[in-house]
Formats: C-alpha cells, sequence, structure tokens
C-alpha cells in the first residue's frame, strides 16, 4: 500500500469498499444476489487482465476466452481429482492458462495489429474446435465437463453423504449464504461471492502495481511507438509476451472462478464471442484505465440481467398511462430491445461508445467531471479580478 | 485417383463461398484501407435476402375450390399463392420453385444499397481512427445486423430449396471415364462453383477492362495521385463498398440451398474468410480468390476418412495451421505486395 500515490491509495481503497460493500449497495437495484454478484466479480477480474495486454499495451487479441476455457476445464479437473478445495483448483488453473498463454504468445507476438488479432482468433477457435472434437476425453464435448459421485478425489474424506460434494476453501463451502433481511430488502452474504471478491480486489491491486511500475511504463511506451522503441535498441519481445502471458493467467483465474461458482466447464466459453464480450466490456468501461474495464463488466452484467427480463407484459404495464394505440407501438418498438433482443441494444451501445466516447465510461464521467470544473475555475479565476 | 477427384470436387463449393466473401472483403480493404468485421453480416443479408423473396412468393390467400371436397362433403379451402392467382398455375409455381435464383435479382440492389449507407453512414468517419476501432466498430456492426435478423426470422435454420430440376446429384465421375457411381456430386453445388466462378470474373474484368475499374485500380496503388489528378476517387471508392456489399450478397443467396441460413451463419464464415484473406495475402485480389479455394480444397482433403484416423481432429483446424505457418512465414500471404501491411 505504501508504494502507491495517495490518489492511487485512495481509487484501490474506494475500490475495495465498494466491491466488499457490493451486497449492500447493489441490493436496492435487484442486483444483490449471489449468482449475478459473483458474475460481476469474475468478469470484471477477465477485464481487469484483458486491459493489461490491450489497454496498456495496445494488442487487441480476439482469442482470451480460450485461457478463461482453459482454466474452467483444469479447475474442474482437479475438482474431480484431487479435491473439493478450491486453492488447488485455482493454482491449477492459472499455471496451465499461463502455460498456454506463453505458447499462444510466443507465436502470435511475432505480428503485430490486425495480424496478431487473428492469429489470437485463428488460435481461440481451433481450441474451442478441438475441445468439441478430438479432445472429447478431456473436456467431454458437447455435454461439459461435469463432476461426478464416482471420481476419485484423492485428498476428500470417502464421500457418504451421497451427494456430489460442493467447493470448499477448507471446509467453507462456497455456496453458503447468508441472509438479511432490513427495510424492506435482503442482504446476501455469500462465501462463493466474497472469495471472488478478495480475488477480484488482488488482482486490481496487482494491476495498478502493474501500470505503476517501469513495466508498465514499457508497456505503455510498446503502445506508443513500438517502432521507435525497436530502433532505440529496446527488445520490446518479453515485455508484450510477458503482459499477454499476465493477462492469460488472469483470464484463467477468472475461468477458475467460474468452475468455482458452478462446477461444470463446457467449450462454449472458449468461442470467439466470449472473447468478443471481454473486448466489449473494456471498451465500454474505459481502455487503459484502471477502474474501466470492471465498470464495463459491471454495466454490461448488470443491464444484461435487467433487459433479458423484460417481456411484453412488463413492457405493457409500463406504457399502460398512454393511449392505446401509442402504447401498442411503444411496446411493438421497445420489444426489440429488450428481453432476447438484449443483444441488439448492446451492440448498438458498443457502436456508439466506439463512434463517440472512445475511452468508454471513463472518458465520459471525466468529461462530465471537467464541464462541472471548468465552470468553477472560471468563476474561481474572475473572483481575484473583482477583489482588484 | 477417383477419391482425391471427389475431394477436390467437394471443397470447391466451400472454397467458392470463401473466395467471394474473401474477395469482398478483400476489395474492401484494397480499396478503403478497412478491416470490414460485418462482412460476414452481409453474406447472412443476402442469405436472407433468398429466404425473404421465398416468402414473399408463398403468401397466398384461401380460396374455396368447388371442384374438390373434403371428407365430409363440404368444399375444400384451399391455399393459393397470389403469384398463382396472378401469373396462372403453371408459371406461378415455376416462380416459387425458382425463388432463390430469382434472389439473386433482388439481392443485387438491395446488397449495393446496403454497403452504400453503410459507407457513408459509418465506416466514412473511421479513415482516420486506428485499424483497431475499425474492427471493434464494424464487430459492433455486425452484431447488430445480426440480431435484427435475429429478432425478425427467428434463430433456427430457415430450409431455401433450389429448384426441384437441380434436386439431386449427377455421377460426374461416368464422364470423364471412372466407374458408375464413383464421383457423386450435388447438382446445385456445380452450380454454386460455376456461379461463382462468374461472380469472379466479371469483378476481375470490370476492374480490368473499364475506364471505371482502371480508375479504382489506380486508386488501390496510389489513392493520393489519383485524387491530385482531379478525380473524386472517394466516390468511386464508396461504390466499390457496394459492389464487395453485391459480391458477399451473392453468395450469400446461392449458398441458401446448400445450407439453411440462421442469423450467425455469417460469423461462422467471416472468421475463416479473413483467415483466407490473410493466406492470400491482404490487398491482393487473386490471392483472396487462390487462397479461398485452395482452404476449401485442403479441407474437404482433411476431413477424409484416411487423414481423420492418421491425425485426428485435423479437418477442424486445418485451415488455422495453414493460416499461423503462412504468418510466421510469409507475412505477406501468398501473393501480396511487399510492404502492405507486413508487420
Amino acid at each position: 500500500m505504501k508504494h502507491l500515490t495517495k490518489n492511487d491509495r485512495l481509487l484501490f481503497i474506494f475500490f475495495t469498499i465498494m466491491v466488499l460493500a457490493g451486497p449492500i449497495i447493489l441490493a436496492p437495484f435487484g442486483a444483490g444476489y449471489p449468482d449475478l454478484l459473483q458474475r460481476f466479480a469474475i468478469f470484471g477480474l477477465f477485464a481487469v487482465g484483458f486491459n493489461i495486454l490491450f489497454g496498456m499495451t495496445g494488442y487487441l487479441s480476439f482469442g482470451h476466452a480460450a485461457f478463461l476455457g482453459v482454466g474452467s476445464y483444469s479447475a474442474v479437473w482437479m475438482f474431480k481429482l484431487l479435491t473439493m478445495n478450491v486453492i488447488p483448483a485455482l493454482f491449477l488453473s492459472v499455471v496451465i492458462s499461463g502455460l498456454f498463454a506463453l505458447l499462444i504468445g510466443f507465436v502470435s507476438l511475432r505480428r503485430s495489429g490486425i495480424y496478431f488479432s487473428i492469429l489470437t482468433l485463428a488460435f481461440a477457435q481451433m481450441s474451442y474446435n478441438l475441445a468439441y472434437s478430438v479432445l472429447t476425453p478431456i473436456t467431454n464435448g458437447e455435454t461439459g465437463l461435469q463432476l461426478n459421485l464416482s471420481d476419485p478425489r484423492i485428498l476428500d474424506a470417502a464421500n457418504t453423504t451421497g451427494s456430489i460434494p460442493s467447493t470448499n476453501l477448507f471446509g467453507l463451502t462456497m455456496n453458503s449464504t447468508a441472509k438479511f433481511e432490513l427495510l424492506g430488502l435482503v442482504f446476501q452474504f455469500n462465501v462463493g461471492f466474497y472469495f471472488c471478491a478478495l480475488i477480484l480486489i488482488a488482482g486490481f491491486y496487482i494491476a495498478m502495481r502493474i501500470a505503476r511500475s517501469p513495466f508498465g511504463l514499457m508497456l505503455l511506451a510498446i503502445k506508443t511507438n513500438q517502432t521507435r522503441l525497436n530502433y532505440t535498441g529496446v527488445n520490446t519481445r518479453p515485455y508484450t509476451l510477458a503482459a499477454f502471458v499476465i493477462s492469460g493467467m488472469y483470464a484463467g483465474l477468472a475461468g477458475g472462478l467460474m468452475a468455482i461458482t458452478d462446477p461444470l466447464a463446457g467449450a462454449e466459453r472458449m468461442q470467439w464471442t466470449a472473447s468478443g464480450e471481454v473486448v466489449l466490456m473494456t471498451i465500454l468501461g474505459g481502455v487503459g484505465t484502471l477502474l474501466g474495464p470492471v465498470l464495463g463488466a459491471g454495466f454490461i452484467k448488470y443491464f444484461e440481467n435487467i433487459f433479458s427480463k423484460i417481456n411484453d407484459s412488463v413492457l405493457e404495464s409500463w406504457f399502460s398511462f398512454l393511449p392505446e394505440g401509442l402504447s401498442d407501438a411503444m411496446v411493438f418498438v421497445l420489444h426489440f430491445f429488450v428481453g432476447k433482443g438484449w443483444h441488439l441494444t448492446l451492440g448498438l451501445l458498443f457502436m456508439l461508445v466506439v463512434i463517440f466516447l472512445p475511452g468508454g465510461l471513463m472518458e465520459g464521467g471525466t468529461r462530465l467531471y471537467n464541464a462541472f470544473r471548468s465552470k468553477d475555475t472560471k468563476s474561481s479565476k474572475d473572483e481575484p479580478k473583482a477583489a482588484e | 485417383m477417383d477419391a482425391i477427384l471427389l475431394q477436390i470436387l467437394n471443397g470447391l463449393d466451400k472454397g467458392s463461398a470463401y473466395a467471394l466473401i474473401a474477395l469482398g472483403l478483400t476489395l474492401i480493404f484494397g480499396t478503403l484501407g478497412v478491416v470490414n468485421f460485418a462482412h460476414g453480416a452481409l453474406f447472412m443479408i443476402g442469405a436472407f435476402c433468398a429466404v425473404t423473396l421465398q416468402k414473399v412468393f408463398n403468401l397466398y390467400s384461401v380460396v374455396i375450390d368447388p371442384t374438390k371436397t373434403d371428407f365430409l362433403g363440404n368444399p375444400l379451402k384451399v391455399k393459393v399463392p397470389y403469384v398463382e392467382t396472378w401469373f396462372g398455375e403453371m408459371a406461378g409455381q415455376a416462380i416459387i420453385n425458382w425463388s432463390v435464383p430469382l434472389a439473386i435479382l433482388v439481392a443485387i440492389p438491395v446488397m449495393v444499397t446496403i454497403g452504400y449507407v453503410m459507407e457513408r453512414g459509418l465506416i466514412k468517419h473511421f479513415y482516420k481512427r486506428p485499424h483497431a476501432d475499425q474492427i471493434l466498430v464494424t464487430f459492433g456492426l455486425a452484431i447488430v445486423l445480426q440480431e435484427i435478423i435475429k429478432a425478425f426470422y427467428g434463430a433456427n435454420p430457415i430450409p431455401t430449396p433450389a429448384p426441384d430440376v437441380f434436386k439431386g446429384s449427377f455421377d460426374f465421375g461416368v464422364l470423364i471415364g471412372f466407374d458408375e457411381n464413383s464421383i457423386i456430386y450435388p447438382y446445385w453445388r456445380l452450380i454454386y462453383f460455376v456461379f461463382s466462378a462468374l461472380v469472379i470474373g466479371l469483378v476481375f474484368a470490370f476492374l480490368q477492362f473499364t475506364t471505371f475499374g482502371m480508375v479504382v485500380r489506380a486508386g488501390m496503388a496510389d489513392r493520393e495521385t489519383v485524387g491530385l489528378l482531379g478525380i473524386n476517387i472517394d466516390r468511386r471508392f464508396t461504390l466499390m463498398f457496394g459492389i464487395a456489399a453485391a459480391v458477399a450478397g451473392l453468395a450469400g443467396v446461392m449458398y441458401t440451398p446448400i445450407n439453411p441460413p440462421n442469423y450467425h451463419m455469417g460469423m461462422d464464415f467471416l472468421v475463416l474468410s479473413f483467415v483466407v484473406v490473410v493466406v492470400g495475402g491482404m490487398g491482393s485480389l487473386p490471392g483472396a480468390v487462390l487462397a479461398g479455394f485452395l482452404l476449401g480444397v485442403l479441407e474437404s482433403f482433411a476431413s477424409m476418412n484416411e487423414v481423420k484416423t492418421l491425425l485426428p481432429g485435423i479437418d477442424q483446424i486445418i485451415i488455422y495451421l495453414v493460416a499461423i505457418a503462412i504468418l510466421l512465414t510469409r507475412p505477406r500471404g501468398l501473393m501480396g505486395r511487399a510492404g502492405v501491411m507486413e508487420d
């Protein structure tokens, strides 16, 4: 903590409090239940990691979901073979996805720009296709990898309950939830969420330290002008590779957490649309900023949850105050944007952000802040004059 | 020998689709320098032009047929498509039957308009922005187009059959002196190959033998100089975008009988088409066509049982493997010019 500047320290403390208080803050918005909160934390972590590659180094990878999938598979295998404790599972998913990223990064990073995007896309699609076909003994193909009663689980005591055990941290089961009711709201404090949240906070801290380190500065220099860096005699390859591996490990960790909160793994997690999703999150929140990716992930997951629940009857009840023809028209138009049409809204939103606000939500926030501040500074500049 | 020939033929139809989409992608990249992730969506929209036309032709009115009765003796109500009432029964049925080839006539103006609007309304503003931004905005556009189609047509594949005349297959082997039934090839796939060869030929002839094409080629080589000569190159490039969209759309229209279209067919083809463009060489039109057919044939060889037992799963990844090998050893692709997007 003491290595951080004052602003960073404030940001980190603010971030920690917001994440830990998530179940309380989000309960009034209808998002205070464990499943969604866990998704916030997991995708937040995924996006923070992706941002180390895309935001800091400037390499747009379209195949990051492959690492997420590999992380999930390794975690589930650990649950099947060794123990239901989450620590070995997470350890394995980080290590395996790191190795996988080292391999892919070593090849892909020979090119940059659009070629890099296509190479990573090709690798991810390859892994996806293989997971569906030849690697079925490892991935269980279309069914997805699931836990069984007959799994060995060498370290765990013999299973006498007759049901599939749940993931735990030294006996603390991940799906146990404490509920409190206050002022008509239900606050749910879930062990799984807090576990994910702590890892997210740790991940955020590491990302922050990376961004402020000499290594982070080097990454920024690579993003700004790699050619110039090469001409000054710097070999950029190790730096980009390190960034790629780190961000792959983040993705693997997120995949492992996914398996912890819901112990199954399927190949669809590796599809390139999933890679596209993390790109959307990062862009929407703000590329290259620390907080942005988490914001974007939360934003997308929250509105996905809200929008996809709205159906025609909900819309009708909203517009029932309007005259009949008008309300029907509103329902007819909005029908395309909610429920199953949520992706349409997402696509439109994404296009608008790329066109008008390339810096994402963070830039929007800064612009608003500056707009208000410039008014203040104008008035404060005027004051001394008046005093003279 | 006949097995090899069969695989080559099998690869040609998929290769034709790759070649057509990759040709359009390269046209856009070569002229405007834009990486268009929405090109797969244009292919898909073309396919849905055929679906729409088929649906329109099948609109019907319910008429009471006095000559027929149901089992209770009441006069039978029959559905008569409007085209049959307008053009007579024979002609009407023929129109419905031929809706896929007829959709070509609809698809060309529709696709050119879509391409034109897309370029003027959106892509134009992205020339000065980095490639990553172009990728992202067209990716967003692809999602939007895909979701609009999904909202109107649903998520399931819609069967769109070819005309009855072209159903079934013919014995290709007998023609060139092999045993009977050794090389069986569906008619429609042959037509698809011939059609795409025709479209590719037309595009090349257009670029090679018309003044317009000459200016476009000059603009591809050196945009600035052409502009300085007082030629409005932007307007011509916009039209090329429309043509590229039409090429993708035609590929989609004719592909519908081979595979019933659904809303994400474009995305499935897009990833492969990008790989094709990269293998052929960014910005090289002959490269795109050559690589399209080459990879299509290669894919079909890899899905032979003999190959699959030797290297399991190779059919799924062969194209990507080739692309990776090409990118690492010859970054400009098979026929790319030196210095174009090589880093």
